[in-house]
């Protein structure tokens, strides 16, 4: 220890008009777990391009000292040559492959140019053993969960001998076990002297197992905490990520619950794909008028499934069950159905499904509700520009106009968006799915704030969140799900983390 | 920040007229190269009525390519065989052009919902139903025509390709009209813009730019007086054009033509019927193939079992070099028929020049490759 696997010394990138990375420093010592923390476009992402060759030589200014030697990647290639692997975000595999041929992509198990299928096999499997996944090699990789896909690119990295593994958001798409597990693998590898940068949102993940973080704002290096000498809190990180203390994570608001707004009573769904397997299990929930109701639980219990089915089926078969809106049996066939009885349904894939990434804000905006902009089937572009306008105003959308494409926004900006289209259809029923996945804090709270606002107008939020914090900071109601069923609701004092975990396990149990 | 934003504006506005630059600097050079032809009045109708079926062809597969990136490569077959099968009706069982016309669009629709069916609602790739189709319909039209080519139409029938409205002054008239309304509906509009508080264009470059359209009409109408007038396919296309871009850039319905193409999931996620949507699509493709296989048709004055051979391949071609996205999502009708117009220019400037078809293809060929690398390298510049 305190010798320095990597040193990043005045790194400075710029692109047209934004200096992106303004002399960023970044010291890791080996064999250790150094954790970057900063809020969305504060230049984590760009310093771990600079890192790993992906902006080569030369398209930076400053040095990349590591392993004691100064280098000069000029590409991918080259910086994994040198030992050091970065595991994306978004999976890089390749699902119609198989395990094995996933970890040896690119670095085939070869003689001559023909693959050598028994050595392909029994290296994976001695790989794949040091990241602890014990599956059949040659399995189809997509049949894996997503958490264990992300130990094979693990072990496609050790693979290459790596001394230095980069982790941009790993456990974003991880469910609480998954993340577990991951983690532990890191901590273990940690123990057999392996290098890792870990990006991450998840503080509390941070703060268990990271030796340092270092804070970058801005584009600048703030601060670099150590866990021996300074305190690695939650709040102290958030403190240095936005600069200023963060005294209430969740904006208060006035608790003014009316009468029930929406309910569902014995939702019972079967499987789309497997005929005869239930996937909701005897459904009921209800929401009232100017209240936020959270739907806690694990990934895969089947919150989005109840999200979708609700929203115009679009989710199972033999769909059973009454659906009442201000105490009327309503009947949704379709997406259009849900939108004209004023449920609105904001999707957790905000890339994959809520934008349309190459269209600007503006016609993302009123897509759901064309009416408002259009006279009898004509859109009117004027009117539409003023209702990007509002919009953009209204939920403090961060762009150079409404005319930029939705895709270049960040991911908080992004949401705002897909949020200001929900509220153009004057929805009553907003139902929220993981609503800040892979956003900031301070993007986390403004959209905390519109949900407050909602409320606020009498409307009713249902929301699904992963993050438990979350969904019992917010909440005034929360049900927990489990495996297709609600296995508890807390109100109050009740609605505590242990409250929720409890309720999943003695559902386990049974 | 400021910066960045007027770089951004002047970025799309040249990328909006850079074909159209291309497609003048293009006519600019076969002028000069086939000494003055070109653009003389009698070659300038004749390009029209050469190329009045590509681009109804065009504005067609337009469509299918901004709401899902898919082509329809049928749509050559299925002008021959809506050629055949007027050819039977009004040539051999005499039929009269007035319900052998009708007959032909509904069998054009009924091809539509045909492979609009397998496409939409059975998920199979539109590549492969309209391949198969391309094979059906060229094989049917042997069928019907067992193999001969079957002549002559009416004269009442070729007029439609032939022919043109009243006397060459009509030409003059309707540039008139045409000028008229486009000054009326320009300044409404800015007025319009005005009164809801938004930024509009300088007095000088807006008067400008309206006199310059108008000269363009204006010259452009003169043009057709000069030769015969104005020919009865120009108003076809014409017509199909404006209604086709006002739908497109103007309606919910061809708004929601974008979002599916930009982005299906988010599509559905926002109430629109895709299935739906797409279906209607493919109908319309197959609507306007048998429109062209009638205007075609008529041109030919007989039905051949070769007819429309690589229309489809023509039409794909327009849309891509008129900025259309494979992907979908991405395109315009203005742009799809400019980039009719390159290819129908080309055509026709290297035929005067007497150059083999040979060398046609290969120059048509590298035009196409040529236009969308354009339009990828300025694109990643713009994003870099």
């Amino acid at each position: 220890m305190g010798e320095y696997i990597l040193e990043m010394k005045n790194i400075v990138k710029e692109f047209p008009g934004v200096r992106a990375l303004d002399n960023v420093n970044l010291k890791v010592k080996k064999g250790t777990i150094h954790a970057l923390c900063g809020e969305n476009g504060a230049g984590k992402s760009t310093l771990m391009k600079v890192l790993s060759g992906i902006y080569p030589f030369g398209t930076y200014d400053g040095d990349i000292v590591f392993n004691g030697e100064v280098c000069k990647f000029s590409d991918i290639k080259d910086s994994e040559r040198h030992g050091i692997a970065i595991i994306h975000q978004e999976l890089a595999t390749i699902p119609n492959l198989s395990i094995a041929e996933n970890i040896f992509l690119g670095n085939e198990r070869e003689v001559h140019g023909i693959i050598d299928w028994e050595k392909t096999g029994s290296d994976a499997r001695e790989i794949m053993q040091k990241v602890g996944l014990y599956e059949e090699p040659t399995g189809k990789i997509s049949d894996l969960s997503v958490g264990k896909q992300q130990l094979c690119e693990i072990a496609k990295a050790l693979k290459k001998d790596a001394k230095l593994l980069i982790l941009d958001e790993p456990t974003a798409s991880l469910n609480e076990n998954d993340s577990e597990n991951l983690l532990n693998l890191l901590l273990e590898l940690k123990s057999r002297g392996i290098t890792s940068i870990v990006i991450s949102h998840k503080l509390n993940e941070i703060e268990r197992v990271a030796d340092e973080i270092t804070v970058i704002r801005d584009g600048s290096t703030i601060e670099t905490l150590e866990r021996d000498k300074d305190e690695i809190k939650e709040d102290r990180i958030i403190k240095g990520m936005v600069g200023r203390e963060i005294n209430d994570r969740f904006p208060k608001r006035e608790h003014k619950v009316g009468d029930i707004a929406f309910e569902i009573r014995n939702w019972t769904v079967e499987d789309p794909m497997v005929s005869g397997r239930t996937r909701l299990d005897n459904v009921n929930l209800k929401v009232y008028k100017g209240e936020v109701v959270g739907i806690a639980g694990l990934m895969g219990a089947g919150r989005t499934e109840l999200a979708m089915s609700i929203f115009g089926r679009l989710f199972g078969n033999k769909i059973s069950g009454e659906m009442l809106k201000d105490g009327k049996v309503i009947s949704i066939s379709n997406v259009k159905d849900a939108i004209r009885h004023k449920i609105a349904y904001v999707t957790e894939d905000r890339k994959g499904a809520g934008l349309i990434l190459d269209e600007d804000i503006r016609r993302n905006i009123t897509l759901a509700n064309m009416k408002k902009v259009s006279r009898t089937g004509v859109i009117d572009a004027d009117l539409e520009n003023m209702v990007g306008e509002e919009y953009k105003k209204k939920l403090g959308i961060k762009c150079s106009s409404i005319f930029q494409t939705t895709g270049n926004l960040s991911g908080g900006n992004q949401q705002k968006v897909v949020l200001g289209k929900w509220i153009l259809t004057e929805p009553d029923v907003l139902i929220l799915d993981e609503p800040t996945r892979g956003i900031d804090v301070g993007a986390k709270y403004e959209i905390y704030t519109i949900i407050n606002a909602l409320v606020a107008e009498g409307k009713s939020v249902i929301m699904i969140s992963s993050e438990l914090p979350e969904v019992l900071g917010v909440s005034d109601r929360v049900y927990v799900m489990n495996e297709g069923k609600i296995v508890g609701e807390l109100k109050g004092a009740e609605a505590t983390p242990e409250g929720v975990m409890s309720a999943i396990i003695k559902n386990r149990r049974l | 920040m400021d910066k960045l934003k007027g770089k951004f504006k002047i970025n799309t506005n040249i990328r909006q007229f850079s074909m159209l630059i291309a497609l003048v600097v293009i006519m600019v050079f076969f002028q000069w190269l086939t000494g003055g032809i070109l653009l003389t009045p009698q070659n300038v109708t004749n390009l029209i009525m050469q190329n009045g079926y590509v681009i109804i062809l065009t504005v067609g597969m337009l469509l299918c390519i901004v709401s899902s990136g898919s082509i329809d490569l049928s749509v050559g077959s299925v002008v021959a065989f809506v050629g055949a099968v007027l050819g039977e009706l009004i040539v051999g069982m005499g039929v009269s052009t007035y319900i052998a016309i009708p007959a032909a669009l509904v069998i054009g629709a009924l091809i539509g919902a045909w492979q609009g069916f397998w496409i939409a609602y059975m998920r199979i790739p539109a590549f492969i139903v309209t391949l198969a189709g391309m094979l059906v319909f060229r094989g049917l039209t042997q069928l019907v025509l067992q193999g001969h080519t079957v002549s002559p139409f009416p004269e009442g029938f070729t007029l439609i390709s032939s022919g043109f409205v009243a006397t060459p002054a009509a030409a003059l008239i309707l540039g008139g009209v045409a000028i008229a309304i486009y000054v009326f509906m320009s300044i409404r509009r800015r007025m319009k813009k005005r009164k809801n508080g938004f930024a509009v264009t300088s007095l000088a470059f807006f008067v400008i730019s309206l006199v310059a359209v108008s000269a363009a009409i204006g010259l452009f109408a003169l043009w057709l007086y000069l030769y015969k007038g104005v020919p009865v396919v120009l108003v076809l296309m014409l017509t199909l054009i404006i209604v086709y871009s006002f739908f497109v850039s103007k309606t919910v319905p061809g708004r929601y033509l974008y979002a599916m193409g930009g982005n299906e999931k988010a599509a559905i996620l926002s109430g629109i019927k895709t299935k739906k949507v797409l279906f209607l699509t493919f109908v319309n493709m197959s609507v306007l193939a048998a429109v062209a296989g009638i205007v075609y048709t008529s041109r030919l004055q007989a039905a051949t079992p070769t007819a429309g051979l690589n229309f489809e391949l023509d039409a794909i071609a327009a849309c891509f070099i008129g900025g259309a996205s494979n992907s979908g999502g991405v395109g315009t009708v203005i742009g799809a028929v400019i980039g009719a117009l390159v290819m129908g220019v080309l055509n026709n400037g290297l035929s005067i020049m007497g150059v083999g078809s040979d060398l046609v293809q290969t120059i048509k060929g590298l035009v196409l490759l040529a236009a969308v690398v354009f339009d990828i390298v300025s694109k990643s510049r713009a994003k870099a």
